[in-house]
C-alpha cells in the first residue's frame, strides 16, 4: 500500500514521463489549483504548455475544526494542464490512475457530466466528474474560456483530489487516519492547521480589517492593470510590467472574499457585487497578460 | 436495390439526458428507408436502408424566345454545352420558347452520404456546446474520437471535426481488446458485445430492470421503481451491470426522504423496500462492468454513502439547535428576487394570503415555510426544500396539519405530480405560488418565448392545477384586477391544462375561454358539460346556426338597448322567443344545454322562413334584439361560435 507522497510521486512522474513540467505550489493563497498562474495565466495564448503540480487549495468556508472525516479547510489537489489536448487524453488520465495501483477492469469508472465555472474568474469549461465505484476522484475540464477570454488551443485540465484517492487506495474512512509517509498520518501532518485556520476564519478574523485589505489589495491590482493599459509604454516597459505582481494580487482579493464568506460577513445581495469585483481584476489581467505575449516573445 | 448502412459517430463521454434528442433528430433526417437509432455515452449510431442510386431523371430547360436567332441564340448553347440542332421550339403559356432536355444521371448513394453526413451531424441541436480542437473549430457537444460509415462493405470516406471515417470502432474503455476494431454492417453489434459494449439501449433497459429486481427478491426485498433513473443510468453505462448494497441501520433514523435523496441524487442508486413499504439498509447501484467478484464496487460505493450519510446526520444535528421559528429573521438576508425583495417580505405577504385563502393552519404553515432555506440540510440537498421544512416542523412540535401543508407546498412539481394532500396545503402552496406571479410581474419579470428564469409558468399551472382539482377557490379575475398581462398569462395556462392535462377539444377550450374564465373550477365544468352534450345530434348544427347570428349581429354594430317588442314579431319568432325565455338561467350545465339543444328546430325555421334584414328598421332592430337575447341566454357558459362545425 503506498503512502500518500509515495501516490503523489508516482503521479508527478507518470505526468513527467508523458512531456509534463512538474511545478511546485503556487505560494499565494488560491481557491483551487486552476487559480495558480501555471493554468489561469497559461492557458491563454498560443503557446504550447504542458504542466503538473500539486497546489494546497484553500476553501475557508469548508473548514470543520478537523472534526469531519472528509471535509477540509485545505484540501491538496494534483492538477495537470494539458495545451493542446492530446487526442489520447482520456487513456493517458485512465493510465495515471493505472499507475498509482487501481485495476480499472475491477472496478466502475464513470465519465459524469459536470461543467466547471468560476464566475470570480470569468471562467468556464466543460467535462466531466470522475466516479470511480461511487466516489467523485476527479474534475476533467475542456477549458473554453478563461479571464473573459476565449482560448486559442482547448486545454485539458485533470484535478485529482488526492486525499479522495489516496482514502480510496488506503480503505480509510477518514482523511485523517491516510497514511502521508511511513509512521506519520495526515492527522500527524495536518491537523493543526484544519483546526486553527477553522477557529480564524469562523471566529477571530477581524471583518473590517480584512474588507480593508480587500479594498487595498484590489487598488493595487487595479493600479497596475490600468497602468499596463496606458498609452506611453514603450515595447520594452510593456514587457517588464509586472502583470504577474498584479495577478497575486487578485489571488488576494479571491482568498479575501473566502475568508470573509466563511465568517458570514457578505450578504447574498453584496455576494454578487464582490464577485463582480474581483471578476473585473481577473479579466482586465487575463486581457493585458495576452496582449503582453507579444512582448515577451521579443528576446 | 437498396444497401445496408452503418454510420456511428465515436464520441467521449456524451451527457445522458441529451441523448434522446440527438437520436430523434438523427432519425427524423436521415435520408433513408428503415431508419433505426441507438447509442450509448460514447456512440451515436443510425442504420439505415439507403437506395444504391438515385434515379436519372430528365430536365427541360427553357432557352430565349425562338424569334432569337444568330449570335444571341449562340451564346445559349454555348453556356448549356448543346448545339443548335439539339434545340427545339417549346409552346408555353408565355409564346414560343427555345428549349432542349437535358438528361441527369443518378447519383451513387455513397458520393450522396458522403456530402450530407457532416452536415446532418453538425446539425443536432445539443443544449450546451463545446469548440474543439482550438478556437474556431467545429462546434459539438464532445470531442469526436472516431467514425464508422459502412454503406454494404465499402466505408464512406468523409471527414468531420478533423476525423477520418473507417470501418473501425472501439470497444469499452477499459475491457476487451483496447485496439481499433475492424468491423461489418453484420457483425457490429456482436464485435462490440464480444468487447463489453451493448449498443442497443433498450437491451441495456431492460438488462437493468431484471437485475435490480433479481438483486432486490434475492434478499426478499423490492428495489423503488425509479423510470428516470432507469434511463440515466442506461445512457450512462454500456455494460450495465446491478450490485446490491448495504448500510448501517443505524442511519435509518434520519428522515427517508434525506436518505433516498442522498441515493438517488448524489449517487445515483436504487433505494430498496421492505416487504411492509419501509425502507431496507440497502441500495442498488448500476455498474459499468460485468461483475464484481472481489467486492471491490460494493465495498467503494458503500463507503462513499457511508460518508454522505454522515454527512446528513451532521447537517440534521446542527439544524436542530435552531428552530424553525427562529429562522425567520435569517430571511431577510436571503433573496428571493433582487427587485422583489427577500424572502422575509415575501414570508409575511404568503402568509395574509394563505389565511385568507385556507384559514389558520394554513397560516402557520405559511409563516414557517421558508425558513427551511436557512438550514444545513436544505443547502447541501436544494431539492429537499419543503420537504425538510416538514419534516422539522413535525420533529419540533408543530400540528401534523401545519407540518404536512410545510411539507407539500411547493407541489405540484410538474402536471405529473400530484397537488397537496390537504386543504391547508393546498391554501399554501396557490398562496405561495400567487405571490410569486404578483410580485414578479409587478417589477416587469414577465416571461418571454424561452425565457422564465423564475418558473412562473410553472407556478402558474401549479395554481391551474389546485384550483381545478383542489378545495381552494380564488378568483382570478379579483386577483389579476387590471393586469391585462397576467390576466392572459392565467388564460395561456388554463387553456394548456384543459386540452394537455385534462383532454378537452381545443375549441371546446376556446369556446368556454371566452365566456370568462375567473373560476377554474367552473371553466372545467362547463367543458364536461359540453363534452358531454356535443355528440347529440343537434348541438353541432346549433352551434353553427349560432356563429351565423354572431356574424349578423357583429354586422349589424350597435343596437339600441331594450326589450323586444312582441307586436312586431312574426308567429314564428314568438314561438322562439317564448322557448328562449323558458330557459333556465341557472342550474347545472348539463341540463341547460341538452335544452339548449332543444331549441334548434325553431332556429332553423327561423332562418329558412325569417328575413332579418327587414326594410322597415324598426322590425329589423327588434329581430337583432331577439338574437342577442338568444346569444345572452348562454354567454356565461361559453361562446359557441368558436365550436368549429363541419
Amino acid at each position: 500500500m503506498d503512502t500518500f507522497q509515495e501516490t503523489i510521486f508516482k503521479l508527478k512522474k507518470y505526468w513527467a514521463d508523458r512531456g509534463c513540467i512538474i511545478q511546485e505550489p503556487y505560494d499565494t493563497e488560491v481557491g483551487a489549483g486552476t487559480m495558480a498562474p501555471e493554468t489561469f495565466l497559461r492557458v491563454l495564448g498560443k503557446k504550447k504548455y504542458n504542466v503538473a503540480y500539486v497546489q494546497p487549495s484553500r476553501r475557508p468556508a469548508d473548514g470543520r475544526y478537523g472534526d469531519n472525516p472528509n471535509r477540509l479547510y485545505k484540501h491538496q489537489q494534483l492538477q495537470v494542464i494539458l495545451k493542446p489536448t492530446p487526442a489520447d487524453v482520456i487513456d493517458q488520465y485512465l493510465g495515471s490512475l493505472e499507475a498509482i495501483g487501481i485495476d480499472l477492469s475491477k472496478h466502475d469508472l464513470k465519465l459524469e457530466e459536470d461543467n466547471w465555472e468560476s464566475p470570480t474568474l470569468g471562467a468556464w469549461g466543460i467535462g466531466w466528474q470522475v466516479m470511480l465505484d461511487g466516489m467523485e476522484i476527479t474534475q476533467f475540464t475542456y477549458f473554453q474560456q478563461c479571464g473573459g477570454v476565449d482560448l486559442d488551443h482547448v486545454p485539458a485540465e485533470i484535478t485529482y483530489g488526492l486525499e479522495r484517492i489516496v482514502s480510496f487506495l488506503q480503505g480509510k474512512e477518514s482523511v485523517y487516519d491516510i497514511e502521508w509517509a511511513p509512521g506519520f498520518t495526515y492527522r500527524d501532518v495536518r491537523y493543526f492547521d484544519e483546526l486553527q485556520q477553522s477557529v480564524y476564519n469562523f471566529e477571530v478574523a477581524d471583518v473590517p480589517r480584512l474588507w480593508r485589505l480587500l479594498d487595498e489589495y484590489e487598488a493595487e491590482a487595479q493600479r497596475l492593470v490600468d497602468g499596463y493599459r496606458a498609452e506611453e509604454l514603450t515595447d520594452a516597459e510593456k514587457r517588464r510590467f509586472p502583470l504577474l505582481s498584479a495577478y497575486d494580487n487578485v489571488l488576494k482579493c479571491s482568498n479575501l472574499f473566502n475568508l470573509l464568506d466563511a465568517r458570514g460577513a457578505i450578504s447574498v445581495t453584496e455576494r454578487v457585487g464582490v464577485i463582480a469585483r474581483v471578476r473585473k481584476l481577473a479579466v482586465g489581467v487575463a486581457q493585458a497578460f495576452l496582449d503582453q505575449e507579444q512582448y515577451r516573445e521579443v528576446a | 436495390m437498396s444497401i445496408p448502412f452503418l454510420l456511428e459517430i465515436g464520441t467521449e463521454e456524451i451527457p445522458d439526458w441529451m441523448i434522446p434528442g440527438a437520436l430523434d433528430h438523427l432519425r427524423a433526417k436521415f435520408p433513408g428507408e428503415n431508419v433505426r437509432v441507438d447509442a450509448t455515452g460514447r456512440r451515436l449510431v443510425v442504420r439505415a436502408d439507403v437506395a444504391a442510386r438515385t434515379p436519372d431523371r430528365e430536365e427541360v430547360v427553357t432557352g430565349p424566345p425562338a424569334n432569337v436567332t444568330g449570335k444571341a441564340l449562340d451564346g445559349f448553347c454555348a453556356k448549356q454545352g448543346v448545339t443548335p440542332d439539339q434545340l427545339t421550339v417549346a409552346e408555353t403559356p408565355k409564346g414560343k420558347y427555345w428549349s432542349f432536355t437535358r438528361k441527369i444521371a443518378g447519383r451513387p448513394a455513397a458520393e450522396i452520404l458522403r456530402e450530407e453526413i457532416p452536415a446532418l451531424v453538425q446539425s443536432i441541436p445539443w443544449p450546451k456546446t463545446m469548440y474543439w480542437p482550438s478556437l474556431g473549430g467545429p462546434k459539438f457537444i464532445r470531442p469526436i474520437r472516431w467514425i464508422v460509415a459502412l454503406l454494404g462493405n465499402e466505408v464512406v470516406d468523409f471527414e468531420f471535426a478533423n476525423v477520418r471515417s473507417s470501418n473501425t470502432t472501439f470497444g469499452h474503455r477499459r475491457l476487451g481488446a483496447r485496439g481499433p476494431l475492424p468491423v461489418t454492417v453484420d457483425n457490429y453489434e456482436q464485435v462490440l458485445e464480444e468487447n463489453f459494449v451493448i449498443v442497443s439501449a433498450e437491451k441495456r433497459r431492460a438488462k437493468i430492470l431484471a437485475e435490480v429486481a433479481a438483486v432486490a427478491e434475492a434478499k426478499g426485498l423490492r428495489a423503488k421503481a425509479d423510470a428516470k433513473l432507469v434511463e440515466v443510468l442506461t445512457y450512462i453505462t454500456e455494460y450495465p451491470t446491478a450490485i446490491l448494497g448495504s448500510f448501517d441501520a443505524a442511519y435509518l433514523s434520519l428522515p427517508s426522504e434525506v436518505l433516498v435523496t442522498v441515493m438517488r441524487h448524489h449517487q445515483k442508486y436504487f433505494s430498496v423496500e421492505n416487504a411492509d413499504g419501509t425502507l431496507a439498509p440497502n441500495f442498488i447501484a448500476i455498474m459499468n462492468i460485468p461483475s464484481d467478484p472481489e467486492g471491490h464496487v460494493v465495498n467503494g460505493n458503500e463507503r462513499v454513502l457511508r460518508a454522505r450519510f454522515n454527512d446528513a446526520r451532521f447537517f440534521y444535528e446542527v439544524d436542530q439547535k435552531k428552530p424553525l421559528a427562529d429562522r425567520n429573521e435569517d430571511l431577510s438576508h436571503v433573496t428571493f428576487q433582487a427587485k422583489v425583495g427577500n424572502y422575509l417580505e415575501k414570508t409575511e405577504r404568503v402568509a395574509a394570503l394563505a389565511a385568507e385563502l385556507g384559514g389558520s393552519d394554513a397560516e402557520a404553515a405559511a409563516r414557517l415555510c421558508k425558513a427551511d432555506l436557512t438550514t444545513e440540510m436544505v443547502k447541501e440537498f436544494t431539492d429537499l426544500q419543503g420537504i425538510v421544512g416538514g419534516l422539522y416542523a413535525r420533529a419540533q412540535g408543530a400540528p401534523d396539519a401545519v407540518a404536512q401543508a410545510i411539507y407539500e407546498h411547493y407541489k405540484p412539481l410538474s402536471m405529473e405530480d400530484s397537488i397537496p394532500s390537504t386543504q391547508a396545503g393546498q391554501a399554501l402552496s396557490v398562496a405561495d405560488k400567487l405571490d410569486t406571479l404578483r410580485s414578479c410581474f409587478a417589477v416587469g419579470l414577465v416571461p418571454s418565448g424561452s425565457k422564465d428564469p423564475f418558473a412562473l409558468r410553472r407556478a402558474a399551472q401549479g395554481v391551474v392545477k389546485i384550483l381545478a382539482e383542489g378545495e381552494v377557490a380564488v378568483s382570478l379575475d379579483a386577483f389579476c384586477e387590471s393586469d391585462d398581462r397576467l390576466k392572459t398569462f392565467f388564460r395561456e395556462r388554463i387553456d394548456y391544462y384543459a386540452r394537455e392535462v385534462r383532454g378537452f377539444a381545443y375549441d371546446e377550450v376556446n369556446a368556454v375561454l371566452a365566456a370568462g374564465f375567473s373560476d377554474v373550477k367552473d371553466v372545467v365544468a362547463r367543458l364536461a358539460a359540453i363534452q358531454e352534450v356535443r355528440p347529440t345530434e343537434n348541438f353541432e348544427p346549433l352551434a353553427a346556426a349560432f356563429k351565423r347570428i354572431q356574424n349578423i349581429l357583429e354586422k349589424a354594430g350597435s343596437i339600441e338597448p331594450g326589450d323586444v317588442d312582441e307586436s312586431k314579431l312574426l308567429e314564428i319568432e314568438r314561438v322562439l322567443l317564448q322557448y328562449v325565455r323558458q330557459l333556465p338561467d341557472s342550474g347545472a350545465y348539463q341540463g341547460r344545454l341538452s335544452s339548449m339543444a332543444q331549441l334548434r328546430p325553431h332556429v332553423d325555421s327561423f332562418f329558412d322562413q325569417v328575413l332579418v334584414n327587414d326594410p322597415d328598421p324598426e322590425i329589423r332592430e327588434n329581430r337583432l334584439r331577439l338574437l342577442q337575447g338568444l346569444i345572452a341566454k348562454f354567454s356565461s357558459i361559453a361562446d359557441f361560435s368558436e365550436i368549429v362545425t363541419n
